[in-house]
């Protein structure tokens, strides 16, 4: 760097000393925490806290709900993507700030919308009733309010990459004979399966950790309409500091790994677009 | 950095042709297959998700009528969580742009041990569950926590006070600012400021003259996106916040009481206005960004 495009050595070493200080009290001081409450009685009790019976119903159901919604996402992500990113068609903006609403709602409003339709006053309340339907505080509604608020990931990492790779090499595959499917699998797919992983492990960890849809939608019945997030909370609100702290290490760990995968896929995303 | 004079002729009048084709169609004629199928699925399945259940919210509030609509969006406990929410959300996007300024600028220009595992850690208030960060948040800063012990010698207290509803949105607004700041930084072309040093310009007439004009729309973005955020946020807020009703207790929790009290014309007339309010800081955001785009390609 030429001199006149820095600045002197001691403004350099306090603005670098006070973003360190910041992302240290600010980001990893709450991870600290959570790791020595969780093991503020040694490994023993923090195990015992883990693989208690409504723990681990949890877990199965936390688990259950991100692998329905990040698949089901992923199918609407590349359906999304490729008919905005391959075609010219009206109101294309429109359609694209329609996905982005998710993201825009309170997550607490996302919950609500789904007690309005299928809650018992809601507007298919008597009908699910009568049907003996459950889906308010039972395991659909759960399912139903991940899939919401995790609904723009997969779409919003997708259409962009596939935007910038324009349409010449399907048109190409086009031309030499090949279908829809033979070119989506051989010559998009290898383009963008980056930026799906990205999509997708965004997507995972958002529909893990949801905690205010997924509350207002639960009922919180332990044992059935539990996620992790949510018996966090209980818990927590019972004093059972441990266990909450215990609990939420686990969802800490599930962050910790995305931010790794995510550094990782983006520093490969980078080196690819040094060579090219 | 594009040069419009680069654009091949052949390519102008080919795409003006191709414009022309399809004035009066839906959309441009295409070689590729699949258009049918992507565009009603993806038509399908955001109708089905996102629309019918936003509007099932909307025909709610018709259903309970104006006046009852109104007399429960203006409940005195109403208008006090919406003061707590925009003024905490106000204040703690205010604080992550200075902070927000701070870490993208020492994460691009400065080489220092570290350097990487705090750019990857920015992203941890989105990739944390919000009860993760809520409880530890709270914990930090109770009145006997790690952080809180030293504000208590002070006399402050942070954590169930709006004081601690401004730490959790400030902890949950940290990668909008560095995240929308931070490329706009990296692409800003250094002649620009060797241009003003050489024209006689200080470090700091550089850095207010020169380089927070060029970043003006990306930190605007980034406040509204963490204003927007902060506004819904419901997660990380609710453990350190106290929820005492007309003091900390936010416009999210509010409908989660109304809800729980069965007061769905409550519930719903404060999640309508709350909805309304997101989309105008949708189109805010949006227009910002475009505003964003058009400096970017002018330089």
């Amino acid at each position: 760097m030429t001199r006149g495009t820095t600045e002197n050595p001691w403004v350099r070493r306090s603005l670098i000393g006070v973003a360190l200080i910041f992302v240290a009290i600010m980001l990893v001081l709450p991870m600290v925490l959570v790791l020595s409450q969780a093991l503020a009685h040694g490994v023993g009790d923090y195990w015992r806290a883990l693989s208690d019976k409504d723990a681990i119903s949890a877990l199965k159901l936390t688990l259950l709900a991100a692998a329905i919604a990040v698949p089901a996402n992923v199918i609407f992500g590349v359906s999304a993507a490729w008919c905005i990113a391959k075609f010219e068609f009206k109101g294309k903006q429109l359609l694209l700030t329609f996905i982005d609403l998710p993201f825009a709602v309170s997550p607490v409003i996302s919950g609500l919308v789904y007690v309005l339709l299928f809650g018992l006053n809601g507007w298919c309340g008597e009908w699910l009733r009568d049907h003996d339907v459950k889906i308010i505080y039972a395991v659909p509604g759960i399912v139903l309010a991940t899939v919401f608020v995790t609904f723009p990931f997969v779409a919003r990492e997708l259409i962009p990459v596939m935007q910038e790779q324009g349409t010449d090499e399907e048109e190409a595959a086009a031309t030499l004979g090949a279908n829809g499917w033979q070119t989506f699998w051989r010559v998009t797919l290898p383009n963008i399966k980056w930026a799906l992983l990205y999509g997708v492990i965004l997507c995972n960890a958002r529909a893990m950790g949801e905690f205010g849809a997924v509350s207002v939608v639960s009922g919180h019945i332990r044992g059935l309409t539990n996620t992790l997030p949510l018996h966090v909370e209980i818990l927590y609100n019972e004093y059972q500091g441990l266990a909450a702290f215990a609990v939420a290490s686990l969802l800490m760990g599930l962050a910790v790994v995305t931010l790794i995968l995510k550094t990782i896929i983006e520093a490969r995303t980078e080196r690819a677009e040094e060579h090219t | 950095m594009s040069n419009t004079l680069n654009v091949d002729p052949a390519d102008l009048s080919r795409d003006y042709f191709r414009a022309k084709a399809w004035r009066g169609h839906f959309r441009r004629p295409s070689v590729l297959p699949g258009f049918g199928l992507t565009f009603g699925f993806t038509l399908f399945y955001l109708t089905l998700i996102v629309l019918v259940p936003l509007s099932a919210l909307f025909l709610k509030s018709i259903q309970f009528g104006a006046e009852a609509f109104w007399i429960a969006a203006t409940a005195p406990r109403v208008l006090a969580a919406f003061r707590v929410s925009f003024g905490c959300a106000l204040l703690a996007a205010g604080l992550n742009v200075v902070f927000g300024l701070l870490l993208a600028w020492v994460l691009v220009r400065y080489r220092f041990p570290g350097r990487r595992v705090c750019d990857a850690l920015v992203d941890l208030p989105f990739a944390l569950p919000t009860a993760v960060a809520g409880i530890s948040l709270a914990a930090l800063y109770a009145p006997k926590g790690w952080l809180g012990q030293y504000f208590a010698d002070w006399g402050i207290k942070v954590a169930f006070t709006p004081l601690g509803i401004m730490v959790a949105l400030l902890f949950v607004g940290i990668p909008f600012v560095v995240r929308t700041v931070q490329p706009v930084l990296e692409n800003f072309d250094l002649s620009y400021e060797e241009a003003a040093t050489t024209l006689g310009a200080n470090r700091w007439q550089i850095f207010s003259r020169v380089l927070l004009p060029a970043l003006l729309p990306a930190t605007l973005t980034g406040f509204a996106l963490a204003f927007a955020r902060g506004l819904g946020e419901y997660g990380s807020v609710i453990f350190i916040a106290g929820n005492m009703p007309m003091v900390s207790e936010i416009v999210p929790l509010l409908i989660v009481t109304k809800l729980e009290q069965y007061d769905y014309t409550g519930a719903t007339a404060i999640a309508v206005v709350m909805l309304m309010l997101s989309f105008a800081m949708l189109l805010v955001i949006n227009l910002l960004q475009a505003w964003a785009r058009r400096a970017e390609q002018r330089r």
